[in-house]
């Protein structure tokens, strides 16, 4: 179970006009702007849930995520996830959890990707059993077979994507945190990566929260949407809740949401 | 078991390193080059005076060699590209969501990533270089003991070299650009630790202080005990003084890095 309080989170960003002078000008003092990623957010997910987390950029999804991952600690406010503090008991928590971020890479470039995921496996303690049975099923379901032999910067970014997947898997997460896993792939391989978190979900009780751009994502996965803008939580319903404010495509009815809100 | 983890990430980074052949033979031929022109220079400077020298010529054109061939082992220059991609691009989020000691696994893959280096670069440079015409070549250390120290203190000062090269590295947590720190503290360490001449060869007050220093507890030490330059109680000195800066070494940086986690800001979004 996630239990989030009143987290706050406040960032310290250089802001200066353009040009020669305003530079020089800089260099002797500077202007901060303060920017609430996280302002008074809260929420409960309980086990084996499916949560959507959406919202513009900026507007706090990924500060979230590594608050609830361990890696950020916010400014204010609790959370405990399965008993435990995240920041403040990082490696047993992040034991626990499996995470990707679409944006980046966990596996190692430069060597097949079997190799990576023999490390991770040795960086979670994975038994022999536990982790020949999750690379069966991974690599049955994700279509892996023909690819774990080749290094990572040779796959194509969907083909990457699936790895990347793969290997945040690998430990039996009682959690999976998926951060935009959708980005920049086409068709075949989203609906792919969307049917396998799906089943892990269903079959398995992984609980998933997922950011995302893409209402379709949402539409495939998640039972319980929550809608996040400049740092405070503004909705936490279902896809229909959203659905019910307009009568257009999710899309159009999502950025109408965003306007109306302000965000 | 604890440290497989530590052992299995050492294997992987030792296997990439192993992958990349042609890099190791350019390092070889850059080495050789590079070793000829510093033995060159000395043998004329000795021939203008040789008493005039701290370290008899044989001694330095064996340190001018143990220096080549072991150069991507201590040389401070000598970063890991990944680690310092992973602070300013933001990857560090995925190292920080493993359950393991993120300065543990930065030194491991630092270490292996130089060991790996130096397995494919030191054998053939000692080889030939044990081979060439006297004068110019390498000499074996006069005896058993003498070798044993070496490698103890060649061991301490890749240890000691490698917390180094992870200061920068928790440094650059904070300054996200670690090319400042790299031209700054990089040029000092080579020359402090007598990477650019032997210490023996400063004036004797400098001398002094700078082999009080970390860097001095590098490289400096392991080259210097393998002519015999530093043996007896200096030697004893010098291998207490290679204990302790490891140990300042690592608990600063482990220290540092811990304070740099909590207000870290991870780049990008």
């Amino acid at each position: 179970m996630i239990q989030a309080e009143h987290l706050q989170k406040t960032f310290r960003v250089r802001k200066r006009n353009a040009g020669f002078k305003n530079a020089a000008k800089a260099f002797f003092s500077r202007e901060y702007e303060e920017i609430h990623a996280l302002n008074d957010v809260s929420f409960r997910i309980e086990d084996g849930e499916a949560v959507g987390y959406i919202g513009p950029n900026g507007a706090g999804k990924s500060s979230t995520i590594k608050i609830l991952s361990g890696i950020l600690t916010p400014d204010s406010g609790t959370c405990v996830i399965d008993g435990r503090v995240p920041w403040k008991d990082r490696r047993a928590h992040v034991s626990q959890i499996g995470v990707v971020f679409g944006q980046r890479s966990q596996l190692w470039w430069d060597v097949p990707v079997i190799d990576s995921f023999e490390l991770i496996r040795d960086i979670y303690a994975v038994t022999e059993d536990v982790y020949k049975r999750n690379l069966r099923d991974l690599t049955d379901l994700l279509n892996l077979s023909e690819i774990l032999k080749t290094p990572a910067r040779s796959l194509s970014l969907g083909q990457r994507m699936r790895c990347e997947i793969a290997a945040s898997l690998l430990h039996d997460p009682r959690i999976l945190f998926l951060d935009e896993p959708t980005i920049g792939l086409d068709a075949v391989s989203k609906i792919a990566v969307r049917e396998f978190v799906l089943d892990m979900n269903k079959r398995r009780g992984t609980t998933v929260i997922l950011t995302t751009h893409d209402m379709q994502d949402v539409e495939a996965l998640a039972q319980r949407v929550l809608l996040i803008g400049k740092g405070r939580i503004l909705l936490d319903g279902t896809l229909d809740d959203i659905r019910r404010g307009g009568s257009g495509q999710i899309d159009e009815t999502l950025a109408a949401l965003y306007k109306q809100f302000d965000i | 078991m604890k440290l497989k983890k530590y052992i299995s990430f050492f294997r992987l980074r030792c296997v990439t390193g192993l992958q990349y052949r042609a890099a190791a033979l350019a390092g070889i031929s850059t080495q050789f080059a590079w070793g000829f022109l510093i033995i060159f220079a000395y043998h004329a400077f000795y021939r203008s005076d040789p008493t005039a020298f701290p370290m008899t010529l044989q001694a330095t054109v064996n340190y001018t060699w143990i220096q080549q061939a072991f150069l991507a082992m201590f040389a401070s220059w000598v970063l890991d590209g990944d680690i310092l991609e992973e602070i300013t691009s933001g990857s560090i989020s995925y190292s920080l969501c493993r359950p393991v000691d993120l300065y543990a696994m930065w030194y491991t893959k630092s270490l292996s990533g130089r060991i790996s280096k130096v397995a494919l670069r030191a054998v053939p440079i000692l080889v030939v270089a044990a081979l060439l015409p006297a004068g110019y070549n390498l000499t074996a250390p006069t005896d058993l003991p003498t070798f044993f120290l070496f490698l103890l203190t060649m061991v301490l000062g890749a240890l000691n070299s490698t917390a180094f090269t992870l200061l920068i590295y928790v440094l650059t947590m904070y300054t996200l650009s670690s090319t400042g720190l790299r031209s700054l503290l990089l040029t000092l360490a080579d020359f402090l630790c007598g990477g650019v001449v032997p210490l023996p060869f400063f004036p004797p007050a400098l001398r002094r202080i700078c082999e009080l220093t970390p860097f001095a507890a590098t490289s400096n030490v392991p080259y210097r005990v393998y002519s015999g330059d530093i043996a007896g109680t200096n030697a004893a000195f010098a291998v207490g003084l290679q204990i302790f800066w490891l140990l300042v070494l690592v608990l600063g940086g482990h220290t540092l890095m811990k304070n740099a986690l909590k207000r870290v800001v991870i780049q990008g979004g």
